[in-house]
């Protein structure tokens, strides 16, 4: 086993099995979150499969043999803690957050359900109609279906044009057989991370970890993830109608993934222009009234909601625009409004002075999510998917070494005509469209 | 565990400082340092209650106008002074009350206490920042009155409350936001902005004699009226209803049922609370979880709510559905309120949700924030600074006859309104 790196404050193992481990003691509230992360998204799905990381997510709370189904649950509740599970595009996560002398409930589900979840068959199709559900909650919202249509056709290869959900007819067709292959395949201790974070002895919670996971067999290699976006050369529209009155806008760009050089370039220019952002799942941001999009698009009554977005990802993912439209203005004018502002900062760059606030803007937000054990051990975990463990630690001074002409660069770089995905809804007859 | 911090004991009277200044004006101190972070939580009683029906929205236009324009700050300057340093501040009015706070490093909390007192006190209402709140305003209302979920939510209180304040959207309606004018927002804030009644907490990395100094300077020569805060009775007569509101192009639909139920200050409350934790909270949403969910896979979500409005509370449950299935939930639902009623909870179901209740509060304590929100509570309801040390012998005094009693009495099926909002096809019995 590797000697645990005892130089940097949060201490990190690997298993024997392979699975890391991260473990980092703080003694400000008497609390502890415990979370586990699965290299596994909707990224490594494939058409007729779609959906499946997010629905085997589900199945992990149908039960084991030690903790059949609603024991788990109601084990954490009753020892005060919360709990949840999530999927996004490059990761599956499950986390438990207690009064910290009860991690121990955390360890025993975890290790259990790695490798022993049920996969019952009528759970499985109960489950069905539960998804489905989900999918058809979203479906209510035309904003929803607006990212949908624009994602799926902005990427036309890689699997990040799927919805996390899954589309429709793959949820209706997939199988109990399915959903457990998917499971075995990347539930396994070398395919994921371990993250405790709270008010506990570090090397004694090291230890309790090994104890739960050390014995749990090690997988095979997960497949990789082969496809590549070809690089966009024309511009991509998208015209959505539907009865709700409300019109929306989106518009995107291809951009690099996280560990790229051109990522915290990019992260400043999201901020000067829509607003500093929490980092990653969590973290509120400020009131986003002060930045570029806000000012030119709703200080002029053209939108009565805009911003931007730019998250970290695995592979090169996309750069959000989008906005609520005003009444009586076209989506014409926002998408020109919009430009307007690409331009400016294409041609002008940006001020030294914007480059200061975001810095001071995520500095505070360190602080604010310091608060919280849950959010601290999700950023670790976080981290160590979409990048390393460095990635995250240097965040701070990795902004600071971002110059404006870099930003001037990256915008010229990324933001072009013919690599943009435009979506437009309207409501149906309405003069713009 | 060894022996605690002063820093991790539940807050109480003996780390809470409390001063009530001359003006009525009640402040909570409570120190943390943990972190370089100050949050600040606060309730004026300006609430949706004290518009008429015909204004319904002003007490939340108002609160947008308050951050639009003030005595030292324009709008700009405003943001500027506040997203410069990575703060947040916010104003926003709920039935009883204009909450307000803010969160920031704790070297810019003299400066967001400046803010927070410029606009509270001396807002200036610009008539071009109104037009442009105006229009945000109405595309919410659009955008609200075409969610399913939101329109079952809002159409179930206006039933419950007819006739009563609570009946009134906070946001409002297309028919009132367009007739608001400014010099309704001007008296409104002159009647209802004031410090007899208003409570402002602060948690975090600030000693409490300076937090205290610091709000004085800001709010000590702040007067005003004593706004009241009396309310009608509800009326609680019903009989067994459904309402149906069709909306196009939908796919899923949302039903949200329930009762009239109890005040926060009523006996029966914390019966009530524990009830509704085993009814749709505890674990993956208590009974309604499982039986709507888990067992049958007819909701992502199916949860109970009990909200004790201070004049009489409603109690209800929620459930997103497929539109097929809208009546197999309707009477799912009301099995399970039925059984609440008519079985007594088993000893291990009820210590579960007592145990839950207990055990997660300092998860709830762990944040400023959770500290800041806990404490104005305790202040505006007249809990009592040792609320949180009684706390616990509150919850493990239900017993389940409590439940299964107040259970019998304010969720009958005969009484049960059943508000369904979705895609307009056939789902009438």
């Amino acid at each position: 086993m590797a000697e645990p790196n005892t130089e940097a404050k949060t201490v990190r193992q690997t298993l024997d099995n392979g699975m890391l481990v991260l473990v980092h003691e703080t003694h400000a509230a008497p609390v502890a979150s415990f979370w586990i992360f699965y290299r596994v998204g909707s990224r490594n799905e494939h058409s007729g499969l779609t959906g499946i990381s997010h629905w085997v997510e589900h199945m992990l709370f149908k039960g084991t043999k030690s903790y059949p189904r609603g024991e788990f649950d109601k084990a954490v509740s009753r020892a005060g803690g919360i709990f949840n599970g999530m999927t996004s595009q490059d990761w599956t996560a499950y986390f438990e957050t207690f009064p910290s002398e009860r991690m121990g409930l955390a360890l025993d589900v975890e290790s259990d359900r790695m490798a022993n979840a049920i996969f019952d068959s009528q759970e499985t199709e109960a489950e069905r109609t539960v998804i489905l559900s989900e999918r058809e909650g979203s479906e209510n919202s035309f904003f929803w279906l607006l990212s949908e249509e624009v994602q799926a056709t902005s990427f036309q290869q890689h699997s990040y044009r799927h919805p996390t959900i899954g589309w429709r007819r793959d949820l209706e067709t997939m199988t109990r057989d399915d959903l457990y292959d998917h499971y075995r395949t990347y539930y396994t201790p070398n395919n994921s991370i371990a993250v405790a974070v709270g008010d506990f002895d570090a090397a004694r919670m090291l230890s309790e970890i090994e104890q739960a996971f050390g014995p749990v067999l090690p997988g095979p290699p997960v497949p990789d993830v082969q496809s590549q976006e070809p690089a966009q050369i024309a511009e991509r529209r998208i015209k959505l109608t539907g009865m709700d009155p409300t019109g929306y806008y989106m518009q995107v760009f291809h951009t690099p993934e996280a560990a790229s050089d051109d990522f915290f370039p990019l992260i400043i220019l999201d901020a000067v222009l829509g607003g500093a952002k929490g980092i990653g799942l969590f973290g509120g941001g400020t009131n986003n009234r002060s930045n570029r999009l806000y000012r030119a698009l709703v200080d002029t009554d053209l939108a009565v909601a805009v911003g931007s977005s730019y998250r970290p990802s695995i592979d090169p993912s996309l750069f959000y625009f989008y906005a609520t439209l005003a009444p009586g203005c076209s989506h014409q004018e926002v998408e020109d409004a919009i430009w307007l502002q690409i331009r400016r900062v294409q041609e002008e760059g940006v001020r030294i002075e914007e480059l200061h606030k975001t810095i001071k803007q995520t500095r505070a937000q360190f602080a604010y999510s310091s608060e919280s054990v849950t959010h601290q051990a999700y950023w670790r975990g976080f981290s160590e998917i979409i990048a390393d463990a460095e990635w995250l630690e240097n965040w701070l001074s990795a902004l600071e070494s971002v110059t404006v002409d870099d930003v001037q660069r990256v915008a010229n770089a990324y933001f072009q005509p013919n690599r943009q995905t435009v979506g437009w809804y309207a409501a149906e007859g309405s003069v713009v469209l | 565990m060894s022996s605690l911090h002063p820093t991790r004991a539940m807050p109480g009277p003996h780390d809470i400082t409390r001063v009530v200044l001359d003006n009525g004006l009640v402040i909570l101190v409570r120190e943390n340092h943990a972190a370089p972070v100050i949050v600040l939580e606060g309730a004026l009683p300006a609430g949706s209650i004290h518009v008429p029906r015909e204004q319904a929205g002003l007490a939340n236009f108002v609160a947008s106008m308050v951050m639009r324009g003030s005595e030292h700050y324009t709008f700009d300057a405003f943001n500027d002074a506040i997203e410069g340093v990575g703060a947040s501040l916010s104003v926003s009015a709920g039935d009883h009350s204009t909450e307000f706070g803010s969160t920031s490093l704790s070297e810019d909390f003299p400066r967001m206490l400046e803010l927070l007192a410029d606009c509270l006190r001396r807002p200036t209402f610009p008539a071009a920042h109104m037009e442009r709140v105006r229009a945000q305003k109405l595309v919410g209302i659009q955008e609200r009155d075409q969610d399913t979920s939101q329109i079952a939510s809002l159409r179930f209180h206006e039933s419950m409350y007819a006739g009563h304040p609570y009946a009134n959207s906070n946001l409002g309606y297309m028919e009132t936001i367009p007739s608001i004018e400014r010099q309704q927002l001007v008296e409104f804030h002159a009647r209802r902005y004031a410090p007899q009644g208003t409570v402002i907490v602060v948690t975090g990395d600030i000693e409490s004699e300076r937090a205290i100094a610091l709000i004085r300077e800001q709010f000590s020569d702040w007067s005003g009226p004593s706004p009241q805060q009396d309310l009608p009775p509800v009326d609680t007569t019903m009989r067994s209803e459904r309402l149906f509101y069709p909306l196009a192009d939908k796919v899923q639909s949302d039903i949200v049922m329930g009762c009239h139920a109890v005040s926060r200050y009523h006996e029966d409350f914390h019966a009530l609370r524990v009830a509704n934790t085993i009814l749709g909270r505890f674990g993956l949403m208590g009974r309604l979880g499982e039986t709507v969910r888990e067992e049958q896979g007819l909701a992502y979500y199916a949860y109970s709510t009990l909200d004790a409005l201070p004049a009489g509370g409603v109690w209800y449950a929620s459930a997103g559905v497929n539109p097929a299935s809208v009546n197999v939930a309707v009477e799912s639902i009301l099995a399970e309120f039925d059984r609440l009623g008519a079985e007594p909870v088993p000893d291990a179901e009820l210590e579960d949700s007592q145990a839950f209740l207990t055990g997660v509060v300092p998860i709830t304590l762990e944040t400023n924030e959770g500290v800041a929100s806990t404490l104005l509570n305790m202040e505006w309801h007249n809990l009592g600074l040792d609320y949180l040390q009684r706390y616990n012998s509150i919850v493990y005094g239900i017993t389940a006859e409590d439940v299964q009693r107040v259970a019998a009495t304010y969720l009958r099926r005969e009484n049960c309104l059943a508000v369904v909002a979705g895609p307009a096809v056939e789902q009438n019995e």
